[in-house]
C-alpha cells in the first residue's frame, strides 16, 4: 500500500498512470505524450513497475506498458475506510430512529 | 449499497450525507441524546465501545465521548455546542484526544442540518478542519504519515477511476 502512495506521490509518474488508464501505450509513445525524454519514461515505469501498477505487454518489437487495476483498487478501499466508518454508524443510527420513530407513532394513537 | 456519500468538496472539508427513514426531531434527538448516541455513534465492526456519554446540549454547552477498544486506554472526542436549533441544525466543535487529557491539535467545526421530507430526514454532516493536514490525518487516521501532500491527486485520481 505504502509503495503505491510513494510511486504515485511523482506527479510525472502520476500523469503516466493516467495516460495509461486510456489505454496501454509504447515507451516511446508515452514519452511523445507528456514531453519526456526516454530515460525519464524508463526510470518512472520501472518505479511504477516495482509498485505492481504496470506491467509489461509485449508486443512485436515494442515494449508496451499497461496498467494494473489491483494496486489502484486498493487505493480506492483505503480512501473508503473513512466513509464506511459513518455508513456503519449511519445504519446503526437508521435502525434506531426507525425504532424511535414507529414508538412515537404508536404513543399518539 | 453505498447509501452514506462523502465528498470532500474543498481542501478543508468532509461532507457525509444520508437520508435516514424517521422524522427530523427524532433524528436530531438520537444526535444528540446520550442514551441514543451510545447506540449508535461506536463503529462496533471496529471493538469500539463507550465507556461514557455526557452531553451538556445548549449554546456553550460541553460533551464528552469516552471510548475505548477492547478495554485499551480510553480515548474521546469532545467538543462544545455553538447553535442549536432543533430540529433542522446544529454546530458543534470537535476535538479528538487519543488518551485522557491529551487533545490533538486542530478543532473541527460540524455543521448538521437535518431535512426533512414525507417522513424521512437527510442529514447533511459538515465537517471543517482548521488546515488540509489536520483534515487528512483524521481520514488517513492509522496510515503511516508522508503520504499527506499525495492525497488530493490521488483522490482526483481515484474519483477519475470510479466515474
Amino acid at each position: 500500500m505504502h509503495e503505491t502512495f510513494t510511486a504515485l506521490a511523482e506527479p510525472n509518474r502520476l500523469r503516466i498512470v493516467e495516460l495509461l488508464r486510456h489505454g496501454s501505450r509504447a515507451v516511446g509513445d508515452i514519452g511523445v505524450a507528456l514531453h519526456l525524454n526516454q530515460p525519464q519514461v524508463s526510470k518512472h515505469l520501472r518505479v511504477l513497475k516495482e509498485a505492481g501498477l504496470v506491467e509489461v505487454e509485449p508486443r512485436a518489437q515494442q515494449r508496451v506498458y499497461g496498467l494494473r487495476a489491483q494496486p489502484l483498487r486498493e487505493l480506492d478501499r483505503w480512501l473508503e475506510r473513512y466513509r464506511r466508518i459513518w455508513d456503519e454508524r449511519l445504519d446503526e443510527l437508521d435502525e434506531l430512529v426507525g425504532e424511535l420513530d414507529t414508538k412515537e407513532r404508536k404513543k399518539k394513537r | 449499497m453505498n447509501r452514506t456519500t462523502m465528498e470532500l468538496p474543498s481542501d478543508t472539508e468532509i461532507v457525509i450525507t444520508r437520508t435516514l427513514g424517521a422524522r427530523a426531531s427524532i433524528v436530531f434527538d438520537a444526535w444528540t441524546k446520550p442514551e441514543h448516541l451510545r447506540r449508535w455513534w461506536a463503529p462496533k465492526s471496529r471493538g469500539v465501545t463507550f465507556v461514557q456519554c455526557d452531553v451538556d446540549l445548549r449554546p456553550g454547552g460541553t460533551y464528552r465521548y469516552v471510548l475505548t477498544h477492547g478495554g485499551a486506554e480510553p480515548f474521546a472526542f469532545l467538543g462544545k455546542y455553538i447553535e442549536i436549533d432543533r430540529p433542522a441544525r446544529l454546530v458543534y466543535t470537535q476535538c479528538f484526544e487519543p488518551s485522557p487529557g491529551v487533545a490533538m491539535p486542530g478543532e473541527a467545526v460540524i455543521t448538521v442540518t437535518f431535512e426533512e421530507r414525507d417522513g424521512s430526514t437527510t442529514l447533511v454532516a459538515r465537517e471543517v478542519y482548521p488546515s488540509k493536514e489536520v483534515r487528512d490525518g483524521v481520514l488517513e487516521s492509522g496510515m503511516e504519515g508522508g503520504m499527506r501532500e499525495t492525497f488530493e491527486q490521488l483522490e482526483e485520481l481515484v474519483g477519475s477511476l470510479r466515474g
